[in-house]
């Protein structure tokens, strides 16, 4: 029974690897049309180097991602600090919000942006997408934030607001030290989410900013081209890279 | 008690943000779904309930059918494969548990769209699939996987399969393993002890898992179109194709609505078992 469960474990973790695996090993394949393997080559690195439109969509990407995640984590952060600290009116309804926004599918999103920017005739491109990445990421980061907001002790704010501290002070002093992995974390699944979108980012982007995924599904569509394979080689060292340094920074301050 | 600056600037922005940006548009997809399609503009100022009534008929009936029909099969698949996993590594040594729960999400870090990209690589007819059954002589002639209805499968529940295995697993973590224990020494089988107590109690985080998988599974059109060929239309698909090709927006709003009142039943179902549980 024991080893039936290994192996079905280990089967597992075969298939979710098994496609990038196959694409990093094709990425230094000679064969063009990579099904054979014909000797290792960095051609297609060499190609995506002089590839300029695939690279410059995969900074606009960045860009993106950096920008709308760093906003999301702000707004985010602040309002998860809001929906648990404070009663107003509206907070059932946001918080109702929130959760729905996490459970929708991520269409229903993308075509009530395309149709808010075209009311107010917002042209597509750097702006629309950075909203639209904002409103995705801002959930997100409300229940990751969230949740270690619910597990710390309450005596410490309460002490603190004894001594006289103001309510910003406490969230300056206080709050956001005790909250600070969870923004992280909240900040990285931003970062993550935001490369990450097809579907929402399908629907308000333009053409004076063209952005990776968009290019990628494009491109794949046409004409399997080998220099992907190298571009999200590249990209998915980047991120497990990103991912191991930021454990080990969240690790040193533990 | 009266707010503090601070608080109230907090209250606000997300207030703001939330309204603006999420509750307006998706008001705006609701009245332009109740409204209809102008001959030069997008939307005319005419009241009709007709965009609703297209959406039964035979043709786009169809549609929704398979969609559900997809998204249902790759629920149920999902759950299926994710159950069985979810449980043991809930009952793995403790030490292990964190890294082994990393190393399922770590493949989805990268693009999903890469991920389906990579999944092409293995399918087509040369591709790796083919390749090795035909190098083990257990076909003859290669497998024609891309573009059928098996390809789409495959895209959905590997793209999908972690929702349902992190929410499983928590359920399944809480679950105290003498009570598994208990009912064994009291000579419940393991069918019994499974459907009988472990399901049971890992019931919530069965339907949370259901939700994430089959609600994004009938919009995703990208696995469909690239895996599927675009011979079978999902309801994403749909209203894609209503919004940028047929420039019907009142239509496509009409679907998009249909997909947020299943959403908004679901949660409330979920809401619902979750008081239930909670009292």
């Amino acid at each position: 029974m024991r080893s039936i469960k290994t192996v079905y474990a280990f089967m597992i973790y075969v298939l979710l690897y098994l496609p990038i695996g196959v694409l990093i090993l094709y990425s230094f394949n000679a064969s063009k049309f990579s099904t054979e393997w014909k000797g290792f080559t960095l051609m297609w690195y060499e190609k995506l180097s002089s590839n300029d439109g695939l690279i410059e969509a995969a900074l606009h990407s960045l860009n993106i991602a950096l920008f709308s995640s760093l906003l999301a984590t702000v707004i985010g952060t602040l309002g998860a600090v809001a929906l648990y600290r404070y009663r107003f009116l509206g907070k059932r309804f946001l918080e109702s919000m929130v959760y729905i926004l996490i459970v929708s599918p991520e269409i229903v999103m993308g075509i009530s942006l395309l149709m808010l920017f075209s009311a107010v005739q917002m042209p597509m491109g750097f702006w629309t997408l950075l909203i639209a990445h904002i409103t995705l990421c801002v959930p997100f980061v409300i229940v990751t934030v969230a949740s270690r907001l619910a597990n710390f002790d309450q005596s410490v704010i309460e002490a603190a607001k004894d001594l006289g501290a103001e309510e910003f002070t406490l969230f300056y002093k206080i709050v956001l030290p005790m909250i600070a992995p969870s923004v992280i974390a909240g900040f990285l699944l931003s970062f993550t989410l935001s490369l990450d979108d097809v579907i929402i980012s399908f629907f308000v982007t333009g053409p004076g900013y063209e952005i990776l995924p968009l290019k990628i599904y494009s491109m794949v569509r046409v004409g399997v081209k080998p220099e992907i394979n190298a571009l999200c080689t590249i990209m998915f060292v980047l991120t497990i890279f990103v991912v191991l340094l930021s454990q080990f920074l969240l690790k040193e301050k533990k | 008690m009266r707010l503090s600056r601070f608080a109230r600037f907090s209250i606000a922005l997300l207030f703001f943000w939330i309204v603006l940006f999420a509750f307006l548009p998706q008001i705006m997809v609701l009245i332009a779904s109740l409204f209809s399609k102008g001959a030069t503009s997008f939307i005319v100022f005419e009241p009709t309930v007709s965009n609703y009534t297209r959406l039964f008929d035979p043709i786009y009936l169809q549609i929704f059918v398979d969609s559900l029909v997809l998204a249902g099969v790759t629920t149920l698949l999902c759950l299926l494969i994710a159950f069985p996993f979810a449980a043991i590594l809930a009952r793995s040594p403790k030490a292990w548990r964190a890294l082994l729960l990393v190393l399922v999400i770590i493949p989805f870090w990268t693009s999903s769209l890469v991920r389906t990209y990579a999944l092409i690589a293995l399918l087509k007819t040369k591709g790796l699939i083919n390749a090795a059954l035909l190098s083990l002589g257990l076909i003859e002639a290669p497998l024609e996987l891309m573009y059928t209805q098996s390809a789409v499968f495959i895209g959905m529940v590997y793209t999908l399969l972690p929702f349902m295995i992190l929410p499983l697993y928590a359920a399944l973590e809480k679950i105290d393993p003498r009570l598994i224990e208990a009912a064994s020494d009291l000579g419940a089988g393991f069918w019994s002890r499974l459907t009988r107590i472990t399901i049971p109690l890992s019931l919530s985080g069965i339907i949370a898992g259901c939700m994430l998988v089959f609600l994004p599974a009938l919009g995703m059109f990208y696995i469909p179109d690239l895996l599927g060929g675009a011979k079978n239309l999902i309801i994403g698909s749909f209203i894609r194709n209503q919004f940028l090709t047929f420039r019907d927006w009142p239509f496509g709003a009409a679907a998009s609505m249909l997909l947020t009142f299943m959403m908004l039943m679901l949660v409330a179902l979920y809401a619902y078992r979750e008081r239930k549980a909670g009292a």
